[in-house]
């Protein structure tokens, strides 16, 4: 009962992310960030298998940063997201990974953007996007709210209705959710929305 | 001694390895290349041989990053050293994701050293010839290193050094001048070091200052200058200094 899901505005992308980690009937813990920084300007929200979304997006982050090494000059983020996609597809008919992403990234030439990369390595460049049983609730109210060129806080408004479509209609609906934001000054996080608080862990 | 060195597996009968020993001969001709650690900040000073007036002098940069906290300089062979960088690049970003760390200043010179070493000892390669400065600060303890490694894959940390062309000179001067400093104390010394052996002047000395909380930056060619001048002031004053008090007894 993953969810995840984002949108481009104004100078921005935003994605949001459940944060329960489930095993069966088991959750494990309610603040698990699904959202990791790729690098200052680019966020990757996966969802999936554990292992391989934590194995998956560590892997794509270290060469990503391996490539800024060797070359002087960050990736784009369409060359992140076609990277990401090609390992994806690699993998795919030997030991496929079974995780889908929402790459957001900002680039001062071309601006924000947002990437749906599926587990089966389809590539799509999108307004907006989600993954798992949330999306047919996020997608529904981001259809009928969305509009181009939104500012922070409509975009937000938005995340929220969805936040609350999912808690209120699906019938295992996640409690926590994170928000992540990247625009040209850099990606971070924007807020937690939570109903459920764990007792403080450091962070894996 | 003429069918000793033909292949570097084979010792001589008088214990060298020579095909190690010429290598440290090519390093010996390349660029001259000065490490200054201070408490705080850490210098690399690379010797720049006069551009050729149609190439991109940005595209040939002598002092390159390894990690956010660690760089790398050299002497001798520089399509070597590529290579060398490289795995030592990949090896920074390998460490970082199977133990969540990156590394430390020695791990990354002990992977650079040992590959080196490897050269010296396989069948049907030739040793690596440069020696690399390597620069950087812990992870955690924040504390700054300088070490420096050569073609025999031996390595150590360092206070100064220098390797390349006229290293011997830049050594001597480094071990009469040698202080504890930090900031910009650093930079002038390493500069000071470098202008023993090299042609006074920001195009003919590229410099790299690293601090913990910055990272690696490229110093510009007039800020080289500006502190070149100073440098030269403060020689100029010695001098005067020296010559003044005979006078006044």
């Amino acid at each position: 009962m993953e969810c995840v899901f984002g949108m481009v505005g104004e100078g921005f992308a935003v994605v949001a992310a459940d944060t329960s980690a489930v095993h069966s009937i088991l959750v494990h813990k309610s603040n698990e960030d699904k959202i990791m920084v790729l690098d200052s300007h680019k966020l990757i929200a996966a969802s999936g298998e554990p292992g391989d979304r934590v194995q998956f997006t560590e892997y794509i982050q270290k060469n990503v940063a391996l490539y800024q090494f060797r070359n002087g000059i960050p990736l784009t983020t369409a060359a992140a997201a076609n990277f990401t996609r090609g390992e994806l597809a690699t993998a795919l008919r030997k030991n496929p990974y079974s995780v889908n992403i929402l790459l957001a990234g900002y680039d001062k030439e071309t601006g924000p953007s947002l990437y749906y990369i599926d587990y089966i390595a389809t590539l799509h460049k999108v307004d907006k996007g989600a993954f798992g049983y949330g999306s047919y609730f996020s997608l529904s109210t981001m259809d009928r709210h969305y509009h181009s060129r939104m500012s922070v806080e409509e975009a937000i408004d938005l995340v929220d209705k969805c936040i609350i479509e999912i808690r209120s209609r699906l019938v295992v609906a996640p409690p926590n959710f994170v928000i992540k934001i990247v625009d040209k000054d850099g990606a971070r996080e924007y807020a937690w929305r939570e109903t459920v608080k764990d007792a403080d862990v450091a962070a894996a | 001694m003429a069918r000793y060195d033909r292949a570097i597996t084979v010792f001589s009968p008088d214990g060298h390895l020579f095909q190690v020993e010429y290598a440290l001969e090519a390093v010996r001709k390349g660029n001259a290349a000065v490490g200054v650690r201070g408490t705080d900040t850490i210098v690399l000073g690379v010797e720049k041989k006069s551009t050729a007036k149609l190439q991109d002098s940005r595209s040939v940069r002598k002092i390159v990053n390894l990690d956010d906290h660690i760089a790398l300089a050299c002497a001798g062979l520089k399509a070597d050293a590529r290579v060398l960088v490289n795995r030592a690049r990949i090896e920074c970003q390998s460490h970082r994701l199977t133990v969540e760390d990156p590394v430390t200043v020695e791990y990354i010179t002990r992977y650079i050293a040992g590959l080196q070493q490897k050269y010296t000892q396989s069948g049907g390669v030739r040793p690596f010839g440069l020696s690399t400065l390597i620069i950087g600060f812990d992870p955690y303890s924040g504390a700054p290193s300088l070490y420096q490694t050569d073609p025999s894959g031996t390595f150590s940390a360092w206070k100064a050094n220098a390797t390349g062309r006229n290293s011997n000179s830049i050594r001597e001067f480094l071990e009469k001048n040698y202080k504890e400093t930090s900031g910009q104390e650093t930079v002038k010394l390493a500069i000071r070091a470098l202008l023993e052996v090299v042609e006074s002047g920001g195009k003919n000395i590229e410099v790299a200052v690293m601090t913990r909380e910055h990272g690696l930056r490229q110093l510009e060619e007039a800020e080289i200058d500006a502190i070149v001048a100073e440098i030269d002031a403060e020689k100029a004053a010695a001098e005067a200094a020296k010559k003044a008090p005979p006078k006044e007894t």
